[in-house]
């Protein structure tokens, strides 16, 4: 019998923090600017020059504390991890080592199968990000832009609870998830604000010890992660069945080729020579500051699915999905308070909402139809004014005129025809120029009343109430 | 009586006084410089054009009655403190190109008090060093006898002002560097508290250590200095943010009935005999005016040595990686690669001592030594810190020599790291445990000062520098000057 793998993954995460300045000078953070233009004496590590933590990165830090139920460290340390790179300014990088700000949280995320999964945090802690080196354009040189050393980074680190690509994937959009919702980090993995490392092993099902891991670095689209991820599994798999053992080392995806390779082994990792740093004073947070980060909370995406699916009635699956981004989550609420109807509201954003913004590659909140306005044209459907069929034309006419959904009906005068005179005559008329179908149907065809309406709707251009045509059809066909 | 006999003090009083301007105090003490320094190389720059100007902009306040007690008095820094457009090498070829684009906050507070600028002065490399014998800009000469040492690391400041180049210099103490060239040239080194004075723009050589400081003629000069110096600077996370009290004011406060310690273990093997008499002596002369002499023992203190030379050099391997050749400062020449680039910039860049201590510190952190070493010197350093706390629940002040020799020969000691460090014993404690302490003239032993160090606990300046001021109304050990700059 074949042995069964099991695979066991840890994500590091690290989320840029979205502060405006970074995390220990004034310098603006703010992404693309020209090289070396957002780095002042203290991002560039000049003589005599010293570190101030920003506030703001603690609080933000410690709202993700609270997010994963985790333990807020009443005091924690910035240490110097010290290496030698043209990037890294002052040859060491500031960093949370032996005491992080959080500790000990937990996340929950959805398995395909349905069921719920616990993932334990094991820490998050503060640090600066590096510069970039740019190996192109200078010729046989390097350049520097030290625009971003010194941003403010959250580095999220998991236990090694995950068991395979699609877990990993869960949990890292899980946490995605929450940095927007917390307004800590913006999420967006181009510009490497939300980046990953993976640490993958694999062991015989069943055993207890770990096998010697893989640390695969900067795997930047979910993706991606999933394809490094089994890539790697299905790499120590063969290699051990092979004969051979697992190295521990650190690893680099490349996404052009599908594979990892080799950065570095253990045995030449660097020794950082962490100790605590001088410059700046232990981190000490009060019960009084710890709590009012705690009241700032907004409602996180657990809690906002559960009174969905509670108060609006809607499937677990759907209040997850609409409840993945505080956008989406924000615009159906919105549409929700203005037409009731959250069955109706949900199907509309999850639906066209939805797939328009993917067709144009637009975020909801650039979306042309905004919550009132498809809330206006819900409130059309319940009352009537509309079918649910003339809707969806009203809908696109709305993306692309940007117009509200009463001024293209009245426009194109889709109001719905309601009036039981004017949907007699239609029938009536259907009736008379189709004398042969009318008797088939007499005779007990009972299929052809799908063509009466479909003679009645095109000669109403598709507006009698569908309601009342089935109704008034159904009494005239079966004759006086 | 010539300008260069007067402390900063009574120079601020004849300029408000208008006894004489700026301009000519300054010019003085130019031409002094330009006469002693090629012997002396106490100075790395002398900025004469902006001195000038300095005194003119000083003048033209005092015009208006305008400025405090500090306005055009003449000052001098040491080469560690970052001043705006001006060489700031810390006596280091690593840093012999390095024009400082920003001021320090000690020397944007002294430019504020409307002090001029006379130059720069030579140090040990990146202040590594006691006996200004690392300096890239060659040793500094004692002013009482060229042939010896100053003392370091701030020899040239010292120098500068045992032989009225200036009337007052700052320094920097980061295991006695303002304490022990005080001493060996026969001048009151102020160092206060950890986190008196912001260490912003003051190049760093071990950062949990370093603090700004004053070498003076006088207590006052000292409390006039360390007035416009101190308090919270936001751009340091170690400043404290406490009142500062009026020191000047403070040094009148009466001393008598001073509780004083002795520490017992600063008088043992090691002490040449002339400099502990002439301690004692100065100890006895406070008992005779009604001070309660105690001797005590601070058993840890010993280890202050063995835990500085892990603690300074650990910090000091990582504070001086950003000297990397990429940004600032010296760069070899045409390196094959990153590697070299790194070898050869800080090969060439580097002195001795500071590679050793680069090295020693490197070590100290490295992985399977960490907890033998750098959290040991830790733990050592907590029970000295202890040590001290116990004994200043009995005492107000401790007191003992500051050195354990007068200054020595040029020379004689640079073969012998060993016997070089164990100069700083007495002055390493004080650093250690971040409290505030003052050396002040108290003798001379065959023609070389010998200088009274006072500790006491966080935070009592003013207290040290009334007890210091005490001491000069009593004696005139501080108005001596070497015959040859009389």
């Amino acid at each position: 019998m074949a042995i069964e793998w099991e695979t066991v993954i840890g994500l590091e995460i690290h989320a840029q923090l979205a502060t405006h300045s970074k995390i220990f000078s004034g310098s603006s953070t703010a992404y693309g600017g020209a090289p070396n233009t957002q780095a002042n004496l203290v991002d560039l590590g000049y003589p005599g020059v010293l570190p101030v933590l920003n506030g703001e990165a603690v609080r933000m830090a410690v709202k993700f504390g609270h997010a994963i139920g985790a333990t807020v460290a009443r005091r924690s340390i910035f240490a110097r991890k010290n290496y030698f790179y043209p990037d890294l300014p002052k040859g060491y990088q500031i960093s949370q080592y032996e005491q992080p700000v959080v500790e000990d949280g937990t996340v929950e995320i959805l398995l395909e199968d349905g069921t719920r999964k616990v993932v334990g945090v094991t820490r998050a802690h503060l640090e600066e990000d590096a510069g970039k080196s740019l190996h192109e354009g200078f010729g046989s040189s390097t350049g520097i832009d030290l625009n971003r050393a010194g941003t403010p980074l959250l580095e999220i680190v998991s236990e090694p609870d995950l068991r395979s690509a699609r877990e990993a994937i869960a949990y890292m959009k899980k946490i995605h998830t929450l940095v927007r919702y917390l307004g800590i980090c913006d999420g967006n993995m181009q510009e490497g604000s939300f980046r990953c490392d993976a640490n993958v092993s694999v062991r015989h099902k069943g055993r207890r010890e770990y096998g010697t891991r893989c640390e695969i670095k900067n795997v930047n689209s979910f993706r991606f992660v999933e394809r490094a991820i089994n890539h790697e599994v299905a790499r120590q798999i063969e290699l051990i069945e092979g004969g051979g053992s697992v190295v521990q080392e650190t690893r680099l995806y490349d996404p052009g080729r599908d594979e990892t390779r080799s950065m570095r082994s253990k045995e030449e990792a660097n020794d950082y020579r962490y100790f605590p740093d001088p410059d700046l004073l232990p981190l000490v947070l009060d019960e009084a500051f710890i709590e009012n980060v705690r009241q700032s909370l907004p409602e996180l995406p657990d809690a906002k699915a559960a009174r969905f699916a509670r108060e609006h009635g809607l499937s677990e699956y759907d209040a997850g999905v609409l409840t993945a981004s505080r956008e989406v989550a924000d615009y159906y609420e919105r549409v929700v308070a203005a037409a009731g109807e959250p069955k109706l509201a949900a199907n509309w954003v999850m639906g066209d909402l939805s797939a328009f913004l993917n067709r144009d590659g637009l975020e909801i909140g650039a979306s042309p139809v905004g919550a009132g306005a498809l809330a206006g044209l819900i409130r059309r459907m319940v009352d009537g004014t509309i079918s649910g069929k003339i809707a969806k034309d009203v809908f696109e006419a709305m993306w692309s005129e940007r117009a509200e959904a009463d001024t293209i009906i009245a426009a194109r005068g889709l109001r719905q025809i309601t009036d039981t005179v004017a949907i007699e005559r239609a029938i009536a008329e259907a009736m008379a120029s189709n004398p042969g179908q009318l008797a088939d149907y007499r005779s007990g065809k009972d299929k052809l009343f799908g063509f009466f309406v479909g003679q009645v709707m095109k000669a109403t251009g598709g507006k009698a109430n569908p309601a009342q045509l089935n109704e008034l059809l159904k009494r005239m066909l079966a004759g006086p | 009586m010539s300008l260069h006999h007067a402390t900063a003090a009574e120079i601020g009083r004849g300029l408000h006084s208008r006894k004489y301007s700026s301009v000519e105090v300054t010019s003085h003490f130019l031409d002094r410089i330009e006469k002693s320094n090629p012997l002396l190389n106490a100075f790395v720059t002398v900025t004469r054009e902006r001195a000038l100007d300095d005194a003119r902009r000083a003048d033209a306040r005092l015009a208006k009655g305008e400025g405090g007690p500090l306005t055009g008095v003449p000052l001098v820094h040491k080469d560690i403190f970052c001043t705006a457009g001006i060489l700031t090498s810390c006596g280091s070829r690593m840093l012999s190109n390095f024009v400082s684009p920003y001021d320090a906050t000690v020397v944007e507070r002294l430019d504020a008090a409307g002090m001029v600028l006379l130059g720069k002065t030579n140090m040990d490399e990146f202040a590594m060093g006691s006996s200004n014998e690392t300096s890239y800009f060659g040793p500094v000469k004692n002013p009482w006898d060229t042939s010896r040492v100053p003392g370091g690391s701030s020899g040239g400041s010292a120098a500068a002002v045992a032989a009225r180049l200036a009337p007052v210099a700052t320094g920097t103490d980061t295991g006695g560097s303002i304490r022990q060239p005080g001493a060996l040239t026969g001048l009151t080194g102020f160092k206060p508290t950890y986190g008196r004075v912001s260490r912003y723009g003051m190049i760093a050589f071990a950062s949990s250590l370093d603090q700004a400081g004053v070498l003076a003629q006088s207590a006052e000069d000292a409390a006039l200095v360390l007035g416009a110096i101190a308090g919270h600077d936001p751009r340091d996370s170690t400043s404290v943010d406490a009142p500062v009290p009026d020191y000047a004011a403070g040094l009148a406060r009466p001393v008598r009935g001073l509780r004083i310690g002795i520490i017992r273990e600063f008088f043992g093997e090691g002490l040449e005999a002339g400099t502990g008499a002439a301690v004692r002596a100065a100890i006895d002369s406070f008992r005779a005016e009604g001070a309660k002499v105690v001797e005590l023992s601070l058993p840890n203190l010993p280890l202050s040595v063995p835990t500085y030379y892990v603690v300074a050099p650990a910090e000091c391997s990582s504070n001086l990686s950003r000297y990397d050749g990429v940004r600032f400062g010296h760069r070899s020449r045409d390196p094959r690669d990153l590697i070299d680039l790194y070898k050869s910039t800080r090969g060439e860049g580097f002195g001795a001592e500071v590679k050793r201590r680069i090295m020693t510190g490197t070590y100290v952190l490295s992985a399977g030594y960490y907890d033998a070493y750098y959290l040991k010197a830790q733990k050592v350093r907590s029970l000295i810190n202890a040590d001290f706390r116990r004994a200043f629940e009995q005492v107000d002040v401790l007191m003992g020599p500051t050195t354990p020799t007068p200054a020595f020969a040029i020379g004689a000691k640079t073969d012998d790291p060993i016997t070089m460090y164990l100069n700083d014993i007495y002055t390493i404690g004080a650093n250690l445990a971040g409290l505030p302490a003052v050396s002040v003239p108290c003798g001379l032993v065959d023609g070389l000062p010998v200088g009274l160090q006072v500790i006491g606990p966080h935070f009592s300046e003013e207290r040290l520098l009334a007890v210091a001021h005490a001491w000069q109304r009593a004696t005139d050990w501080h108005r001596r000057l070497p015959a040859a700059y009389a």
